[in-house]
């Protein structure tokens, strides 16, 4: 006779160490757990509101420089060290995780204008306004040696900024032309030029390392090749771009922090239309850097405030700005994709997350599985209204918040009237010009 | 249009060149007879010269000294301008002399050369280069469009992109630059050391190489012949093992066993015989199996063949047989060779003893009960009376058995599922009976025990019913079934004679099935108040079944009268047409119904629906707007009204709106007002990726969670869209990542290697250009 009775398979029920979750085991019958859309909804609301209240991206300000940072590098093998250049010809070396300098340079006479790191990581370069370019080990001198340049080049004109390349012992400088050095002669094996404004800004590519582009005072930005010893082609835009930076990722995407509020993201191989116009700040931008997996940048501007933009969307998804924070001159993204860091007017570097909300650390697989849940909810209940409302609030200084209300009105304005210029005229006389290629003056070949 | 043009003049200008490039000795001789004429300029020049040495610097105009029709300003005769010089004028003259064929040959030579291009000015040169660069850049650049888009639209991108290989280093690198330091290493190098084997180079030892240098080649082709016979061979014995295990006979299987056991025992005989030394090993060998055998479970039924073989006795007798032939192994293998003198009926108690505690009853049992019985039943009786209950039993066995064939036999009919469900009670019935029998060891208690088994039935008999309404099969076979139901019924005025016999027994319930009937004897009372409808109706169907009338009338006016305070309705009598269960179902339906009567009692649901959705239909009617003012061009006051006439004019008829959703559905109010509490959780406009609203609808309906989905969907499904690791640098991306070859020349090779200069095909390149 068989006698029945409730039996259970211990398997389905028994963990296999105390470390272990409890097993539940879960009836999946959808009658059973009803209300499945507006039990999400809550869910993601709930999620938006606590990512909301744990955005505190604010880490850390290091200071020490006694004048304005005018540019950062950042080491090309260690995380924790950040070089910085003053205006006051410093150069200081930082180490992130204990928060300190760890060594102070008097490397020029005037402006450190430029700073990068080799691409090993032993030593870097400075270019000041004592028409110098000198090279540094990164590591320190030893007990009785004297803090000197490895090499000096004393140049004719002044440098405005430097680029190492990104694989070979190469490097470009900037001024009124642009010219390529080889690290082990004093003259430039190479210098180019496309006419004669000062060029602020020179960058490698990342990804093919032989492509250059700069940017001018004369509103233009530049390509290069350095290989056929050429520029490419010459873009003009409405005003003067600051400073250019490639994407990591993506070989001929790169984007251009402009004085016009702006920033524009460039296929180098179609610069009559940029492929994205990047608005949200409200004075000039002075810098911009790729975050290291090429999705998203930030930029530092003149309106006491730095932005963080997705490569494929024209507003900012976050803005970071502090009370003490002045014009941010300078910015970089590290490259572990975690932080950003800003030198800024008032003498400070900080240190921000690039997620505000993001919980530092180690995270349980718990953890990491509910806010993996909570990011794909936000993400899939973002145009609801409520939830866009809460996910997009910010905090602006007041500057900044009426700078933003006074350019809508300006620029609503500026919409009107061309509209009623289209209007009331002949049609097909005033031609209608997308926002994408209103900026664009000119391509030169 | 402007570098065709610049073309041509180019061409013209070049044809001028090559005049003035003629060949010097030729012009020299063609100026021979312009000798005089040189002098004279000559001697002019001269004039000049010392008109410029008494300091003052006077220009004067050029004289003239021959006619000419026009003159030019800067000296020079225009005679023949605006025709073209053409080569083939020069050579007429030279035509006529022979003496001339060199120059005429350099001169044909010339006329038939192409004309070299003029160098274009730098900033064309530029353009050109910068042109060419670019396209050649874009071209390279273009090898990323795929790894870009691929990248764009991934699931999910894992940073850093390049996959970091542990690198491991062969140990003799490893070990190479290690050295022993601590002094247990050190021992341990010493030991190796001494034992020659190998630290650095772990591959072979001295005694290895050794040895690979030792053997010839013949010899090791030898010896590989061998091994492979050698795993032939053993191939062959395992295929055939294989073969061998697969017989399913066991008989078969029986027969080898035996014969291995005589071989066996044959060889210890003839050990016995030439070396006892050895067989006494043997003896010992086997003691020690005893003793394993003692220590261990093995051969007792508490594994799980045996088990299964215990549930499979009853029924099956070679199962049983199994189990006798484990039980007899184990004895033997438990029984000790050597049988001391002394303790010789002791040690046969206490193994009987150990025996009985061992192996369970159900086994001993199984082996006297031929008929093989529920080993839990059988188990009260065994416990106080085992060895009178087995001698008993064999004699007890065909009455039980024979009541079963009895009863089967007298209901001859179809076997049908209930057939079948019935049997098995009555198998209980027997079983329980037999238990029963054997405790009491009284010889008639036929009446009783049908009285036991008759609860049983009864139990089941519920079960049975619903059953039966489930399968709804035709009248006949449920004829059948029925016709079971009044034999038990017969029996049940005996339920009273139960009690007296559960005194009886001293024993507490033992199994899960008796204690399963004594919960149902409690509770009988209590379930035969339910189950007389069916039996109801089943006794108005069976008429002829008139003795068990008066009970069964009883109970149903016992069962009327609990339904009237529910229902309030009168019972009605069923024809016999109606089947059953559809009677049942509906009066089920009806309790529902009256039940939800009554539940609402005091509101008419109906009426306040229709009253409600009358207001909410005036409600959303628009409105008149009255406009009058009382008192406004006449007189006004308490008790007086505006005129009709005013009234009417002043009244705005309100338009009449559209027609109602819900005009035609009588059951439903449909409200027709935006609700803005909820709007403000609605999205307004089709967001930008998706182009239809049901593809927005269905990505919200499809739920992420895990409380929906498995925990393989969830993970699945709440991938990150980028992963990074933390602390770890991501580089940009290379072209070896993403399997391109990258330039093996380096960037500073090809810049120093390059120096900057205009091709010819740069040049054709422009040119195709400029023309398209």
């Amino acid at each position: 006779m068989k006698v029945k009775m409730l039996s259970r398979n211990p398997d389905n029920y028994v963990r296999d160490t105390k470390l272990d979750l409890q097993r539940v085991p879960r009836n999946y019958d959808p009658t059973l757990h009803p209300f499945e859309v507006p039990r999400e909804y809550v869910r993601a609301l709930n999620a938006t509101k606590l990512e909301r209240v744990f955005a505190k991206p604010f880490l850390a300000s290091l200071d020490g420089h006694r004048d304005g940072v005018n540019c950062l590098a950042k080491h090309p093998k260690n995380l924790a060290t950040v070089l910085s250049g003053a205006c006051d010809g410093e150069v200081r070396i930082w180490n992130l995780t204990q928060r300190n300098c760890i060594r102070t340079i008097q490397a020029h006479e005037g402006f450190v204008r430029g700073i990068c790191t080799r691409f090993c990581g032993t030593s870097f370069f400075t270019v000041g306004d004592d028409k110098t370019v000198k090279q540094w080990k990164m590591d320190g001198p030893g007990y009785g040696e004297e803090e000197e340049p490895l090499h000096t080049i004393l140049g004719k004109t002044v440098y405005t900024g430097i680029d190492h390349h990104w694989k070979e012992a190469v490097f470009a400088t900037c001024g009124q032309q642009v010219d390529i050095w080889d690290e082990q002669r004093t003259n430039p094996i190479c210098s180019m030029t496309w006419g004669f404004d000062s060029i602020s800004s020179v960058k490698f590519n990342p990804v093919e390392t032989f492509l250059l582009g700069s940017c001018a005072s004369d509103r233009n930005i530049v390509l290069y090749d350095m290989r056929q010893a050429t520029p490419l082609k010459k873009v003009i835009l409405d005003m003067r771009t600051n400073t250019i930076c490639w994407n990591p990722m993506e070989a001929f995407i790169f984007t251009a922090a402009n004085e016009d509020y702006n920033l524009y993201t460039f296929d180098m191989r179609a610069l009559d239309t940029p492929v994205m116009v990047h608005m949200d700040h409200v004075s000039a931008v002075l810098d911009v850097d790729y975050s290291p997996t090429g999705k998203e940048f930030v930029s530092a501007s003149f309106d006491k405030s730095i932005r963080i933009f997705p490569v494929d969307k024209s507003r900012s998804r976050e803005v970071y700005h502090t009370k003490r924070m002045q014009h941010v001159i300078c910015v970089k993204w590290t490259s572990d994709s975690k932080y950003i860091m800003c030198g800024s007017d008032e003498m400070n570097i900080r240190l921000w997350k690039a997620n505000a909300s993001e919980k530092l650390g180690v995270l349980t697989s718990r953890e990491k599985a509910a806010k993996d849940y909570n990011q794909k909810l936000k993400e899939k209940f973002q145009h609801y209204p409520h939830i866009k409302r809460i996910a997009r609030h910010r905090h602006l200084p007041k500057s900044i918040y009426s700078q933003i209300q006074e350019q809508r009105i300006m620029k609503e304005a500026r919409r009107r009237k061309e509209v009623n210029r289209i209007k009331h005229s002949k049609p097909g006389s005033v031609p209608i010009v997308s926002e994408k290629k209103k900026h664009v003056v000119a391509v030169v070949k | 249009m402007t570098a065709n043009r610049l073309a041509e003049s180019l061409l013209a200008l070049s044809q001028q060149e090559e005049l003035v490039d003629l060949p010097k000795d030729y012009l020299l001789s063609g100026s021979e007879d312009e000798g005089d004429n040189d002098g004279e300029r000559e001697h002019q020049k001269l004039l000049e010269a010392i008109s410029s040495l008494d300091g003052k610097n006077r220009r004067k105009l050029a004289e003239r000294s021959e006619a000419s029709l026009k003159v030019s300003e800067f000296n020079v005769s225009s005679e023949g301008s605006g025709e073209k010089l053409v080569l083939a004028d020069l050579l007429e003259p030279v035509k006529t002399s022979s003496s001339l064929a060199t120059v005429k040959k350099q001169l044909n030579r010339v006329k038939s050369k192409k004309t070299v291009e003029l160098p274009l000015n730098k900033e064309e040169i530029e353009r050109i280069h910068r042109e060419v660069a670019f396209n050649k850049t874009a071209k390279v650049l273009s090898k990323w469009d795929p790894v870009v888009l691929k990248n764009r639209q991934a699931e999910q991108l894992v940073f850093p992109l390049e996959k970091e290989e542990p690198a491991i280093a062969p140990i003799e690198h490893v070990l190479s630059g290690w050295k022993a330091r601590t002094p247990l290493e050190q021992e341990i190098f010493n030991l190796l050391h001494k034992n020659k084997q190998p630290v650095a180079d772990p591959l072979l030892t001295p005694v290895e190489k050794a040895s690979l240098q030792a053997m010839s080649l013949e010899e090791a082709k030898m010896r590989r012949a061998e091994l492979q016979r050698a795993r032939a061979l053993q191939s062959y014995y395992e295929a055939k093992a294989r073969r061998e295990k697969k017989i399913k006979s066991k008989k078969y299987h029986k027969v080898v066993k035996k014969g291995k056991a005589k071989k066996a025992l044959k060889e210890f005989e003839q050990l016995r015989k030439v070396n006892p030394a050895a067989a006494l090993e043997e003896l010992e060998k086997i003691e020690k199996a005893r003793m394993m055998e003692r220590m261990s479970l093995k051969h007792q039924n508490s594994g799980k063949w045996a088990k299964s073989k215990a549930i499979m006795a009853k029924y099956d007798l070679e199962a049983r047989q199994a189990m006798q032939e484990q039980l007899a192994k184990n004895k033997e293998l438990t029984q000790k060779l050597q049988v001391a003198s002394e303790s010789e009926e002791e040690e046969g108690g206490t193994e009987e003893k150990v025996e009985e505690l061992l192996v369970p009853d159900v086994v001993n049992e199984v082996q006297m009960n031929a008929d093989g019985p529920n080993p839990w039943m059988l188990r009260s009786c065994t416990s106080d009376t085992k060895e009178a209950a087995t001698q008993e039993d064999p004699e007890q066995l065909p009455e039980p058995e024979a009541h079963e064939v009895s009863e089967s036999e007298g209901e001859d009919r179809p076997v049908a599922e209930e057939e079948i469900l019935l049997r098995e009670f009555e198998e209980r019935r027997s079983l329980r009976k037999r238990s029963e029998l054997s405790q009491d060891a009284e010889p008639a208690g036929s009446q009783e025990t049908k009285d036991s088994s008759s609860q049983e039935v009864l139990s089941e008999l519920r079960v049975l019913s619903q059953k039966l309404k489930e399968n709804d099969q035709s009248r006949k076979q449920k004829a059948s079934s029925e016709g079971t139901i009044p034999q038990v019924q017969r029996e049940e005025p005996a339920t009273e004679e139960e009690e007296p016999l559960l005194l009886q027994r001293p024993e507490r319930v033992q199994t899960l099935e008796e204690l399963e009937e004594l919960g149902k004897e409690e509770c009988f009372q209590n379930k035969e108040l339910p189950r007389p409808v069916l039996e109801g109706q089943q006794s108005e169907r069976t008429p002829n079944n008139r003795p068990d009338a008066p009970k069964e009338k009883k109970k149903k006016e016992q069962m009327i009268d609990l339904q009237n305070l529910l229902t309030t309705q009168s019972p009605s009598v069923k024809s016999l047409a109606v089947p059953t269960i559809e009677e049942l179902e509906d009066e089920e339906e009806r309790n529902q119904r009256q039940m939800i009567k009554e539940a609402f009692a005091g509101d008419d649901v109906i009426r306040d629906f229709l009253k409600e959705k009358r207001e909410a239909v005036e409600a959303s009617k628009p409105k008149d707007v009255d406009l009058t003012l009382p008192g406004w061009g006449e007189w006004g006051g308490v008790g007086l009204k505006p005129s009709a006439k005013k009234r009417r004019r002043f009244l705005i008829k309100a338009p009449e709106g559209p027609p109602r959703k819900d005009k035609n559905l009588p059951n439903v109010i449909i409200n027709e007002k935006r609700n803005i509490h909820t709007a403000a959780h609605q999205v307004r406009v089709l967001p930008y990726p998706f182009t239809h609203h049901w593809q927005f609808e269905r990505t919200i309906q499809t739920p992420i969670g895990s409380t929906w989905n498995t925990q393989r969907a969830f993970q699945k499904l709440t991938t990150p869209k980028v992963v990074t690791k933390p602390g770890h640098i991501i580089n940009p991306i290379k072209a070896e990542d993403v399997g391109y070859r990258s330039s093996s020349r380096s960037d500073l090779s090809v810049i120093q290697r390059n120096p900057k200069r205009i091709t010819t095909r740069h040049k054709k390149q422009l040119k195709k250009s400029s023309v398209d």
